[in-house]
């Protein structure tokens, strides 16, 4: 954690640390008494589909349909829901790059996951408990991760010949006993949907628009919750076409109301989960891009300058431009520019100015601006460059996760263009993340690079809404008059920042570029020892931010067998695999790095006291090249590229594997 | 005639020499871009700008050099990008009085993208593009301006493509004020005070001469022995004549197109010439697309029609949106899917 964060952003990091020592100094107790009184009553109501090797502490459902279906939005409310019902949890949306895939489709399916639980979660869940089909195509893509036992929801209204050739099945799955290791749960949602809806004189199509929050209701029965906040939102959501509001909500009664009375063919109960502990406080769940966007307008407004963001629509960081281009009272001015260089270069003229330029891009757009960035390090000239990652290379997987882009962040420009580069590993950390890279930026002069993806950006979890007073403002300067000895635009402070000076500004005219500068006058100079004298000042300045940074330990002690080191948004999976292992006794660390570059200074010592080292990553081995390169230590990759996040089952087999 | 304008600022009293900096300047000896440097040195001091208000910004090559030699805010850019840097510069300060310079490989080429977005946009800014279509300063290459068979180092047998016509370009992309000159002419102080004038993106074409790489290309209109013949000096309100108002330009009603025609004894009227009005787009296009040759080449003030500028647009929605809200970073982050936890569990 930097010392000089932000107050606020160190006791949030604190009190997580306290949270989590608890929990694991509580766990072995609290772990046997609640599997216990679970397993015993999991046995009576047999149906429900908590595999009996892990303590029910927490379920994870995944909703699938096609992305016409509303799945988004039936994750978006149940989690809603389950907020409100005090489980922690996390989610994960999976939707298709296509905006209207043809209906049916196995490409056209659009899920949605969340795990929720009594205690804390920090990963949207590895195999999901409960598998709600809206139809084959969304079975068929996402039957085989559901665990043994779990329980399949699926619309028979939709099994029909027609879809179930489109999703590629000579012979209907809910008949032909392939769905023998689940039990199955299937009945005709549609018909249900329209029976329901049917006061309402919508048309056919529109009726069965319905079906999810028919589906929704049903899942609010199955875990004992209150629909009021539901209607409500409807209600809100419909207020102009007040039938359909109406509709919607006697589709979800219908559905809860189904879940209460009929004869299910499965002995399916009501589960009641019991709230997760969490602080008094006020709450929210926040996206990625949401909390970056706030963490940004925080940043500015920390810093009292106004925010200039230019940006090119890309997915997944398109979200960005839109939350902020919507926040004018607080000084943002959002430019959505002819494209990529365009969002940087304007974003460089308004630091020139004197705002705080912000751009925004996914991994291709990034590489656009390659040249660009060059400019701000020459230059010398704030600038937040967020890049929400996503598969790559060239345009990849546009709406899948991936954390490839590390080699670019660190290293991907011409010339020695050193350039810090910072992670947010979850949504809510991504406001602190942002916080800190508008710091760092106007505090040393430099463009900073904030590291997120597609996983994080889309993913919604809860968020204790932070005291903005706690946070420690880092006013920006200017430099105003002639300083003794003469106006030298390349003068150093003692961060190595030179001094920045608004264009509009009397007595301070002087001229900026991408040439070679001179030291301290910033006069073009091309002479090779000057040259050398500037290459070793842009690096020392950025390799001065690692003095004011040090790495902490997530879990785990300052040395020992194994250390595993993680960044970015496999921070959940990494902590949680982490946690188990240590459960079973062994001796294992969780090193999370937020400072990408430069890293933390304790950083080479910290990995030298461990025998051995992994780096789970979704790539292929770059933070592992990293810290092999910057410490000669023997970091050990562990890679996925299959453009989803890791599983907690994933990263704990490998680290029993180094254990052995 | 630029109802538009308003000068929100005072004049400031200035002279040439306040212009220069203390750099040495390194273009060729003889280079076009000396002549234009001074024509901007001396026009500064008319409009009353003031150094620590005017920012000039540049992309890349020969022409972009042009901001270390003006004593003012200075923004040497990347190649191409100096419309989105000002674009930037403008937006986070509109009361910055913004100069663009830039060549016919930067603007058109490299730089082609963000020429027709600014201008689209109409971005209040001067933008003055020097062309001498030729690369100056990666050795010679031809350019997207070049003539059809144009010899270089990378068209060892001549080019083939065809040329771009830069007014024709900037009226295409949205231009409300479009003007051309050359470097040595007297007249270019006069342009860049209209452009100035200009309240919105002001664009002007300026031939100039690349000694070097491709000398006097422009000779056929430049020359003093060519002037009479092969420049229009088109002024608001006046009749398109040329060759000592011996010849003008009348439009031929038949094929929509300009003609030359002989003006016998002063008698315009009588000859149909067109008198010009800075206002009427469809003319500006025309006099922009005649071919030199069988016409004149047409200089000065073709086209300025002022509209809303950009950054005016974006500051006018900003602050309306704005009105009556008081920004309180508290309760933003607290908005959205809420809930309080109390000691009894989370409430709505």
């Amino acid at each position: 954690m930097a010392s000089l964060s932000p107050k606020g952003n160190a006791r949030v990091a604190r009190s997580f640390s306290t949270l989590i020592e608890k929990v694991l100094r509580t766990r072995g107790n609290r772990i046997r008494n609640a599997s216990e009184t679970n397993m015993a009553s999991a046995a009576s109501r047999s149906a429900l589909p908590l595999a009996s090797s892990e303590p029910p502490e927490a379920v994870v459902v995944r909703f699938a349909g096609d992305s016409g279906d509303g799945m988004q939005l039936t994750g978006g409310q149940f989690t809603l829901s389950t907020a409100l019902a005090g489980n922690d949890l996390a989610t994960f949306p999976d939707f298709p790059a296509e905006i209207r895939a043809p209906q049916g489709t196995l490409f056209g399916v659009s899920a949605f996951q969340i795990n929720f639980g009594s205690s804390d979660i920090t990963t949207a869940g590895d195999a999901p408990d409960i598998l709600i089909a809206m139809n084959p195509a969304a079975l068929k893509t996402n039957v085989m991760e559901l665990k043994a036992g779990g329980l399949i929801i699926a619309d028979t209204g939709e099994f029909n010949d027609r879809n179930l050739a489109k999703a590629k099945y000579d012979a209907n799955p809910l008949e032909d006993g392939s769905l023998a290791r689940w039990q199955v749960l299937a009945f005709d949602i549609s018909a249900l949907t329209l029976e329901s809806v049917k006061p309402f004189g919508l048309g056919n199509k529109e009726a069965l628009r319905c079906k999810n929050m028919w589906t929704l209701g049903l899942a609010l029965w199955l875990f004992d919750r209150d629909r009021q906040p539901i209607v409500d939102w409807l209600k809100a959501k419909f207020a102009k076409a007040p039938e359909l509001a109406e509709a919607n909500i006697a589709a979800l009664n219908a559905g809860h109301a189904y879940g209460e009375t009929a004869e299910l063919a499965v002995p399916v109960k009501q589960l009641h989960m019991a709230p997760a502990p969490a602080p008094e406080g006020l709450y929210r769940t926040v996206t990625g891009a949401e909390a970056i966007s706030l963490g940004l307008v925080a940043g500015a407004q920390l810093a009292s300058l106004p925010m200039f963001f230019g940006g090119y629509p890309i997915t997944p960081a398109s979200a960005i431009l839109h939350h902020l281009s919507r926040l004018k009272e607080y000084g943002v001015t959002t430019f959505q520019a002819e494209d990529e260089i365009a969002a940087i270069a304007s974003a460089i003229g308004a630091s020139y100015a004197g705002a705080l330029g912000v751009t925004s891009s996914s991994g291709p757009g990034i590489a656009l601006k390659g040249e660009a960035m060059g400019l701000a390090i020459m230059t010398e000239l704030p600038l937040v460059i967020v890049n929400s990652q996503r598969g790559g290379p060239s345009t990849g997987l546009p709406t899948k996760t991936e954390q490839s882009d590390l080699y670019q962040a660190v290293y991907g420009r011409n010339g020695d263009a050193p350039m810090p580069v910072i992670a947010a590993r979850s949504p809510a950390d991504a406001f602190d993340c942002a916080i800190e890279a508008c710091r760092i930026a106007i505090q040393y002069m430099t463009p900073v690079m904030l590291l997120t993806d597609g996983y994080i950006a889309n993913a919604a979890e809860p968020w204790r809404v932070p005291d903005m007073s706690g946070y420690t403002p880092f006013p920006a300067k200017f430099l105003d008059h002639v300083p003794e000895g003469g106006l030298k635009p390349y003068a150093r402070n003692e961060k190595l920042a030179r001094p920045w000076i608004k264009p509009g500004t009397p007595e301070l005219m002087h001229r900026i570029g991408g040439i070679e500068k001179e030291v301290n006058t910033g006069h073009i100079n091309y002479a090779p020892a000057n040259h050398q004298a500037m290459t070793e000042l842009r690096r020392d300045k950025i390799f001065g931010i690692a003095k004011d940074l040090r790495q902490d330990i997530a879990i785990g002690n300052d040395n020992g067998k194994l250390a595993v080191v993680g960044w970015g948004s496999t921070f959940g999976p990494i902590h949680q695999a982490v946690r188990r292992v240590r459960r079973k006794g062994h001796d294992v660390a969780h090193i999370h790095i937020r400072h990408v570059w430069p890293l933390p200074e304790n950083l080479g010592d910290l990995l030298k006291a461990y025998e051995k080292i992994l780096v789970p990553e979704m790539n292929t081995g770059q933070l592992k090249t990293l810290l092999r390169d910057q410490y000669l230590v023997d970091a050990r990759p562990l890679n996925k590229i299959s453009g989803q996040p890791f599983r907690i089952a994933e990263i704990e087999a490998a680290i029993e594997g180094m254990l052995e | 005639m630029n109802d538009l304008t308003t000068l929100t600022r005072p004049r400031a009293e200035t002279t040439l020499k306040d212009w220069e900096t203390d750099q040495e300047v390194r273009w060729c000896p003889g280079c076009g871009d000396y002549a234009i440097l001074k024509a901007v040195q001396r026009t500064l001091p008319m409009i009353g700008a003031d150094p620590a208000n005017t920012v000039f910004v540049s992309g890349i090559g020969c022409s972009s050099r042009f901001p270390y030699y003006v004593e003012s805010y200075g923004f040497h850019t990347i190649h191409g990008r100096a419309p989105a840097v000002a674009t930037g510069v403008k937006l986070a300060n509109p009361d910055l009085d913004v100069w663009i310079v830039t060549g016919d490989g930067d603007g058109l080429s490299i730089g082609g993208n963000h020429s027709m977005h600014i201008l689209r946009r109409n971005l209040d800014c001067q933008i003055l593009l020097f062309n001498n279509e030729i690369y100056g300063l990666t050795k010679g290459q031809y350019s997207p301006t070049s003539r059809e068979g144009t010899r270089s180092p990378s068209t060892p047998f001549g080019s083939v493509d065809h040329p771009a016509k830069p007014c024709a370009f900037a009226l295409g992309s949205g231009a409300r004020f479009v003007a051309r000159a050359y470097d040595v002419a007297k007249q270019l102080p006069d342009v860049l005070v209209a452009a100035h004038a200009h309240k919105g993106a002001a664009f002007v074409e300026i031939f100039q001469n690349c000694i070097v790489y491709n000398k006097d290309v422009f000779a056929d209109f430049t020359e003093k022995k060519n002037a009479d013949e092969g420049q229009l000096w088109v002024e608001h309100g006046k009749p398109l004549l040329f060759a000592k108002g011996t010849k003008g330009i009348a439009l031929d009603r038949e094929a929509l197109t300009l003609k030359v025609v002989e003006v016998a004894d002063g008698d315009w009227q009588n000859a149909d010439v067109i008198v010009h009005d800075v206002t009427n787009r469809a003319i500006a296009h025309m006099l922009v697309e005649m071919p030199f040759g069988p016409f004149p080449m047409a200089l000065g003030v073709i086209y300025d029609d002022p509209a809303p500028s950009f950054e005016q647009a974006v500051v006018a929605q900003n602050e309306q949106l704005a009105r009556g809200k008081t920004p309180d970073l508290q309760k933003l982050v607290g908005t959205g899917q809420t809930w309080t936890v109390t000691k009894d569990g989370p409430v709505l």
